[in-house]
């Protein structure tokens, strides 16, 4: 496991050693459960627990509120209302699971950030980044289909212009849009199977994330200085690491209360904040409403997404190139994905021989650079489409992907990196050093 | 609050350590409970269906002789205005006839014995004191509807296996083993019935 | 590093959320002190029966609220009307049953079990959901600052909506327009319904058109969301049981960190 050594689990009751021999899943638990993680990690590795939260949160809320609700075009609108006045905590309920949904999004893209700052998904780790992505598209999916379940203006906009995307497909685009909608507009047929879909998508998740907890078990994890615990001996490994249990289980639960305590304040105070009024407007299909805006976490892909129109040299070039197929509606949908895509490669597009951000003074600026671009696209994404916003949205865009294709790997050949730590345990004493932890509690050190 | 206070005699030791981490499991289950009841609570029945716990009926319009069935708690419920022919048929039977002499009246005590004034509903300032029968309309027996105005004792006719009962309500031949039983039922005005 | 990530992400999170526009560019809303607004905001069951007569009065004639079941009139939180004072204000209205007339249906007045009627015109959209189906504050540019601060500002769209007429009129398409401070576009097709004075409160409240106007946007919010105590009690509960967790865990992860702070050099904690 980790191919670090350590004391693997072994059987001493009767009980114990009788399971053992027909399913070793107490042995799988333990050693899960007492992986060695390097004592280094800061609080920006505690977002892993609350994903793992918020996926049960969602599940559950989720399970027991399609037990109320009729995923039917005429009724659908009106069971969320008899959810959210009838049902026992029907209110708490919709509103956890619409805003865990905001929650997950936060903590993915926390999650995501600290991955690309501190070089998680360069070698060994791609398999366990290319598995997150693949997460990261399956919640995208399932949060796109469950904001169509409850049926208001939001929700049949929203599907009909995303879904509009994939009749944007040359050649095969509308029977691929007619398939996936499952008539010639967003009606019944599209809300049924987004029900359904919406519904098992989730375990799909759960099970990418088991395959995403083994890869990177079987790595061990990063740490904020990339460098790697040492795998010499088991007195060595245990100065770099710490068993998960009890050290980073209790750190991490700490750090879940902190943040479950902000999401229930914004569920009790202000649940509606990051939604949209005209959700509460049962759908129309004959009345589009003025802007038409997704959920806050697709905005960064929106704006991606609309940049690129007509005028754009790049599309022009595009469109006369490929004698016509890839147009500015196309065009867009290509870049949406491949704003992804691009971000899947990072582990090869990435030259630099450096993990951790910590130790690269020049990729730092592009990063933070990156950071507030993430957050101009998001702005921009739900501003109308028009100027000052569209170029500013194309200069955004263009940075996303001049960031994966050109800087990082330009970075990794011109950049002069800082000495790094030769152990983890250096690193640790350097911030941790004995006398800095902060307790007087007398302890012999001689262990 | 919600701290499992531990008694110190037990522990010589690491007191304080333990008290803190027992505090901390304590609040964390309780904090998990908060969390599961509502969980569980959102399968109780909501309160659009709380609410039809107990129904108003208008009964104002309702002529002797006739009979209005109603749904009440998912099952018919009949309620008839008998003639006075209907009820003496009903008051001359002998408690020793009937295979079931018990009343199923919830609004009496479990005890009442099945007369045909145990089985009416009294109506206040209503002279003919047994001309309201309210009754579960559900066959005893395995559960089917019994037909109106039909089998051998001017009652109700169950014909999925042949059950009969008397104007009073009361299993007079057949499989039914209890007389067809009453819901809480009580006049809130001259002309309205509240079930429930 | 963690700080850089929160500050973004709390900003992404009030950029998107601040262009929550109903239509086009509406007109400015001035913000109203509500008594539910707030973590213990609560609703004033006295303002709540003056909106609910307001509505009953003056609205009902052409807008429906056919999400709001008449018995939770009498439900805790809201106007709370006693039992039979429901039951009498429910058969106002009639209702269609398909049940009657051996499956033909007919109409027959409404019991507490049922929900209001729905609109009467069809260019009259229902109330229920109106406080929370339009924004009142925007921005500033996109920033979702105003709405962090002073709520979406549905019921404060309503009351500026009810007091914005300015009384100019005019014709366009064979239909009158009335021209309206805060409703985007500025010209709305209804007429203005209120004009102070419209109705006579049991309870000597002001029936100016300001008062009127922010009692029926009161019991909108309440028909939009009648749980609304409950959920801010059942927040506060959270945060409050949350919090504590949290400081619990606090200490014990401190606990148990303390000896390889201090100098431990293997992970095995003591015990």
């Amino acid at each position: 496991m980790a191919g670090i050594p350590h004391d693997h689990y072994e059987p001493t009751t009767q009980g114990e050693k009788w399971l053992h021999r027909r399913l070793p899943i107490v042995g799988l638990l333990y050693d899960t459960l007492m992986l060695p993680t390097p004592r280094n990690l800061n609080w920006m590795w505690i977002w892993g627990i609350v994903l793992t939260f918020c996926l049960a949160l969602q599940i559950i809320t989720g399970i027991v509120l399609a037990m109320h609700y009729t995923p039917d075009t005429d009724l659908a609108f009106a069971s969320v209302e008899h959810i959210m006045r009838n049902v026992n905590g029907g209110f708490m309920l919709r509103y956890m699971h619409q805003n865990g949904a905001s929650l997950f999004f936060v903590a993915v893209y926390a999650h995501i950030f600290r991955s690309l700052y501190y070089g998680s998904y360069k070698e060994p780790r791609e398999i366990t980044w290319i598995i997150g992505i693949l997460i990261y598209v399956a919640m995208m999916a399932t949060a796109f289909m469950g904001y169509v379940l409850p049926w208001g203006q939001m929700s049949f906009w929203g599907a009909t212009v995303i879904t509009g995307l994939f009749g944007a497909i040359p050649f095969i685009g509308d029977t691929l849009q007619t398939w996936l909608l499952g008539g010639p507009a967003v009606d019944n047929a599209t809300l049924t199977r987004f029900f359904s879909l919406h519904y098992l998508l989730p375990f799909v998740i759960v099970g990418l994330v088991i395959v995403h907890i083994w890869a990177f078990h079987t790595t061990g994890n990063n740490n904020p200085t990339g460098v790697e615990v040492r795998r010499t001996s088991k007195e060595d490994a245990a100065k770099d690491t710490l068993p998960f249990w009890p050290y980073f289980v209790m750190k991490d639960l700490f750090a879940l209360a902190i943040v479950l305590a902000v999401f229930f304040a914004v569920v009790g105070f202000m649940p509606n904040y990051l939604g949209h009024p005209d959700n509460y407007i049962p759908a129309n299909p004959l009345a589009t409403p003025a802007h038409i805006v997704p959920e806050w976490y697709f905005l960064p892909f929106y704006a991606i997404l609309r940049a690129f129109t007509a005028d754009v040299w790049v599309v022009i070039a595009a469109d006369w190139i490929t004698g016509g197929i890839v147009d500015a509606k196309f065009f867009g949908v290509l870049a949406m994905f491949g704003a992804i895509v691009v971000m899947a490669l990072a582990p090869w597009l990435d030259t630099s021989s450096v993990r951790s951000g910590r130790y690269r003074p020049m990729f730092k600026w592009w990063f933070a650079l990156f950071v507030v671009n993430f957050v101009v696209l998001t702005w921009v994404g739900a501003m109308p489409a028009e100027e000052p916003y569209a170029t500013i949205s194309l200069i955004a865009s263009a940075y996303w992907f001049g960031y994966f294709l050109v800087i990082l790997p330009l970075l990794g050949v011109i950049e002069k990196p800082l000495p790094q730590p030769s152990t983890i345990e250096e690193d640790y004493n350097a911030h941790y050093a004995p006398n800095t932890g902060g307790t007087k509690t007398l302890v012999n050190p001689a262990e | 609050m919600m701290e499992n206070v531990v008694s110190h005699a037990d522990d010589p030791e690491g007191t304080r350590r333990d008290f803190l981490f027992y505090a901390t499991g304590g609040a964390g289950v309780v904090v998990a409970g908060a969390a599961v009841w509502p969980l569980v609570n959102q399968m109780n029945p909501s309160a659009d269906v709380q609410a039809l716990s107990s129904i108003r009926v208008d009964v104002g319009d309702l002529e002797p002789g006739s009979q209005l069935t109603v749904k009440y708690l998912g099952k018919p419920v009949f309620i008839r205005r008998r003639t006075e022919e209907e009820i003496a048929l009903a008051r001359d039977v002998e408690l020793s006839e009937l295979p079931d002499q018990i009343a199923r009246n919830p609004n009496l005590e479990d005890t009442a014995l099945a007369t045909d004034e145990n089985r009416s509903l009294a109506q206040p300032g209503n002279d003919n004191a047994e001309e309201w029968l309210v009754m579960i309309g559900v066959c005893t027996h395995l559960g089917c509807v019994p037909l109106g105005e039909a089998g051998d004792f001017g009652g109700w006719f169950c014909p999925c296996h042949g059950s009969h009962y008397d104007t009073a309500g009361r299993i007079r031949r057949g499989p039914a083993p209890e007389n067809m039983h009453l819901p809480i039922a009580s006049f809130a005005d001259e002309t309205t019935i509240v079930l429930g | 590093m963690l700080k850089q990530l929160t500050i973004a992400a709390t900003l992404a999170f009030g950029l998107s959320s601040g262009s929550a526009m109903a239509a086009g560019v509406a007109g400015h809303i001035e913000d109203i002190d509500f008594s539910f607004e707030g973590p213990f905001g609560k609703f004033d069951q006295n303002q709540l029966q003056r909106g609910l007569q307001v509505y009953t009065e003056i609205c009902s004639a052409c807008h429906g609220l056919q999400y709001v079941p008449l018995r939770s009139l009498g439900d805790a939180g809201g106007p709370q009307l006693p039992e039979d004072q429901v039951r009498a204000y429910a058969e106002f209205y009639e209702v269609f049953d398909s049940e009657l007339l051996d499956g033909d249906g007919d109409f027959r007045p409404a019991t507490p079990t049922d929900n209001f009627p729905k609109s009467g015109m069809s260019t009259a959209p229902d109330l229920s959901l109106m406080a929370k189906a339009r924004a009142g504050f925007h921005g500033p540019y996109g920033l979702g600052i105003n709405q962090f601060f002073k709520g979406i500002g549905g019921p404060e769209y309503i009351a500026n909506l009810l007091t914005g007429y300015t009384g100019e009129e005019k014709e366009q398409a064979g239909a009158i327009f009335y021209e309206n401070t805060a409703f985007p576009g500025g010209w709305i097709a209804m007429a203005p319904p209120l004009y102070g004075d419209d109705v006579d409160f049991a309870d000597g409240a002001s029936t100016e058109l300001e008062s009127v106007a922010e009692d029926v946007s009161a019991f909108l919010m309440w028909t939009a969301e009648p749980k609304l105590m409950a959920r801010k009690q059942a927040g506060f509960v959270g945060v409050m049981m949350l919090i504590i967790l949290a400081a619990l865990l606090y200490l014990t992860n401190k606990r148990i960190w303390a000896p390889v702070k201090n100098g431990r050099k293997t992970g095995v904690p003591a015990e």
